[in-house]
């Protein structure tokens, strides 16, 4: 049991880095508490693997330092870490039954053999495992071998954290929802921190309790899977949280405030004062597909847009249109009325997100 | 559905089963026929029935060449394979090193036949061979020609040193294809190296190993152009092993039909040892799958 703390790390695997690009992890600071729930969630090549890696200690960081509690860990190696790590394909060992392997972790430290035994049965029951325990760990099915795996660093009462490497990409459809509402009971009664690398949004936020959403080696994003959805503090998360993805515009600072293609953007005076301000060159509006009001009638604030396409998604329909001359997306109710080819649509002004060089921009509460 | 009746993909298998026929078949069914006449030339043969084979049974030089033959497999199956395993375990896995053992393992290989022997007899010679002249100035009375035991640890030795590449390679490759996460996960459930050889290791070698076994037992039970060369097949016939005594029997007495009657046996051995050994370690893997999916 342990809380992780990543100070000032990077990571680059070139000897000599001649600038950010060359990191697969950029300088970040990070706290993982004590039993928490965790996703690093992020598109291939983010960076999350690598991150993963360096936390169980097959890696060590180039820059910085990484922390279990108060003790620096760089050079400890992943077994004098009391890490346990699930890996991407089930890691079994084939000769053995499944008691001898959920035993494995226990007599290799050379505890005794009734407890080995105590504890593999209490595993094996939490995984439902009991029934298989005789059975040869080579003839189970890839989701009985990732429990194999997994109750292999559950068998262990002293492992400060478990690491998921995308336990789930073998595992049939059906079964990943029972083994992902597994992995959080087993997260409730064991109390062990959770790491669990993912490119699947649906998993990260069925699973963790917050998740790290990572981008070009950095975190952008740390919270729960609400705050990710409803303010997405960097376009990328916007664009890969949610789906559709965000909508962007990218409006231009007049007079008048901030204009799209002649039209007057819901944006707030303060923050438009901010902008003039600050001489910001790349702003970008940013709304959900989820919050983009569509009007049945004339209104003052609604704009007048060129529908393109509805799909039909069985509970929900996404409207494509046509926002001058750029692409948008609407979520519509099942049993919302559609306008024929032209709608009218409003942006409000809560759910309208203000971008600045990519990162969100907030205004200090008053 | 419909299956359309045609016998034409006949026609693709016929030029294969041509060459078969001319290289395996006909060339075997031969022999058959050798072994069960007598032939005094090409005019005058009598049918013997099973004569030469009982003949050949009961024959003991041949009955001291095949236990010889089976002695020698078994030894260098019981070095080469343990040897095979250690070698490719310690092979470099990756960079210039990796490619440069592999050459270096593999070079034996590349090695003809008679010229192993070639070269084994010249390295044995006490007078200018480098193993010879060595053992002798260490003080041992090293002689192939005079000492069995000599010619026996010298042919077992050359054997070892030619062919455990083989096996070494082989291994390699097995090893090779297992994934890092096994390795990754062995460390963090902190196995010893013994528990990852016998873990890990082993189970994913345990493919190429039984190819690796087969073709070591069939190439050494067919044995000839090496200790022919090095010790002729003596001091007296105690190198001498089965495919030799065949062929002074077929080529230098010319007696075709017990030479015939022979081949046969020989080939049923190799064929029977082969079999049950295959089947023995399919049937091995076979049984913890049926134990696996009885008990469930």
């Amino acid at each position: 049991m342990a809380q992780i703390t990543l100070k000032s790390l990077a990571h680059t695997y070139s000897a000599n880095p001649k600038g950010p690009e060359d990191y697969a992890i950029r300088e970040m600071q990070h706290v993982w508490e004590q039993g928490g729930a965790y996703a690093l969630l992020g598109p291939s090549g983010c960076g999350k693997s690598t991150l993963l890696n360096i936390i169980s200690g097959l890696l060590e960081p180039s820059d910085g330092d990484i922390l279990f509690d108060d003790t620096r860990v760089n050079k400890l190696k992943p077994e004098q870490r009391n890490i346990a790590q699930v890996f991407q394909f089930p890691v079994v060992y084939d000769t053995m039954t499944v008691f001898e392997n959920l035993a494995f972790p226990l007599r290799n430290i050379g505890v005794p053999e009734h407890k080995v035994k105590s504890k593999v049965y209490e595993v094996a029951e939490v995984l439902e495992l009991t029934e298989q325990l005789n059975r040869k760990a080579k003839g189970l099915s890839a989701d009985q071998k990732q429990k194999v795996s997994m109750g292999r660093g559950l068998v262990r009462d002293d492992v400060s954290a478990i690491l998921f490497d995308e336990p789930l990409t073998v595992i049939d459809p059906q079964l990943k929802w029972k083994l992902r509402r597994k992995l959080k009971q087993i997260h409730k009664q064991f109390n062990t921190t959770m790491v669990y690398v993912t490119h699947d949004q649906l998993e990260a936020s069925t699973f963790a309790d917050k998740i790290a959403l990572m981008y070009e080696g950095q975190i952008v994003q740390f919270g729960t899977p609400r705050e990710l959805f409803e303010s997405p503090k960097h376009t990328f998360v916007g664009y890969f949280i949610g789906s559709p993805g965000m909508n962007f515009i990218t409006p231009e600072l007049t007079d008048r405030g901030l204009e799209f293609e002649g039209q007057l953007m819901p944006v707030a005076d303060k923050m438009v004062a901010h902008l003039r301000q600050s001489g910001i060159t790349n702003i970008k509006l940013g709304i959900r597909p989820e919050f983009v009001h569509v009007w049945t009638e004339a209104n003052d604030d609604a704009f007048e847009v060129t529908i393109q396409d509805i799909e039909d998604l069985g509970t929900y329909r996404i409207m494509s249109f046509r926002f001058g001359s750029i692409p948008m997306k609407a979520r519509l109710h099942e049993d919302q009325k559609v306008p024929d080819k032209k709608a009218r649509v409003s942006f409000p002004e809560q759910w309208l997100k203000v971008y600045a060089d990519e990162y969100l921009l907030e205004l200090p509460h008053e | 559905m419909n299956k359309i009746e045609s016998n034409k993909g006949w026609l693709f298998v016929l030029p294969v089963f041509i060459v078969v026929a001319f290289s395996a078949v006909i060339p075997l069914m031969t022999v058959v026929n050798y072994s069960v006449q007598d032939v005094f030339d090409a005019n005058t043969r009598f049918f013997t029935g099973t004569e030469w084979y009982r003949t050949m049974l009961n024959d003991p030089q041949l009955q001291g060449a095949l236990i010889r033959q089976f002695i020698f497999s078994f030894t260098i199956l019981a070095i080469e394979v343990p040897l095979g395993i250690m070698v490719a375990l310690m092979m470099p896995k990756k960079g210039w090193q990796a490619s440069l053992s592999l050459v270096l393992v593999s070079l034996p290989l590349l090695i003809p036949l008679n010229v192993v022997g070639t070269i084994w007899q010249i390295f044995t010679r006490t007078d200018i061979g480098l193993m010879g002249w060595g053992v002798r100035e260490l003080g041992y009375a090293y002689n192939i020609s005079r000492n069995s035991g000599d010619a026996w640890a010298t042919i077992i030795l050359m054997d070892v040193w030619h062919w455990t590449p083989l096996i070494a390679l082989l291994c390699y490759s097995g090893l090779r294809a297992i994934p890092e996460a096994y390795y990754q996960a062995a460390r963090i459930d902190r196995a010893s190296r013994w528990a990852v050889f016998r873990y890990i290791q082993l189970p994913k070698l345990t493919n190429v190993l039984v190819i690796g076994v087969l073709i070591r037992f069939m190439d050494s039970f067919m044995i000839y152009a090496e200790p022919f060369v090095l010790t002729g097949g003596g001091p007296g016939s105690s190198t001498t092993f089965l495919s030799q005594a065949l062929t002074a029997m077929a080529i230098g007495q010319f007696d075709l039909g017990p030479a015939a009657a022979f081949s046969i046996i020989y080939f049923l051995i190799i064929l029977a040892v082969s079999f049950v050994f295959y089947t023995t370690i399919m049937h091995m893997q076979k049984d913890k799958t049926t134990q696996k999916t009885g008990d469930s």
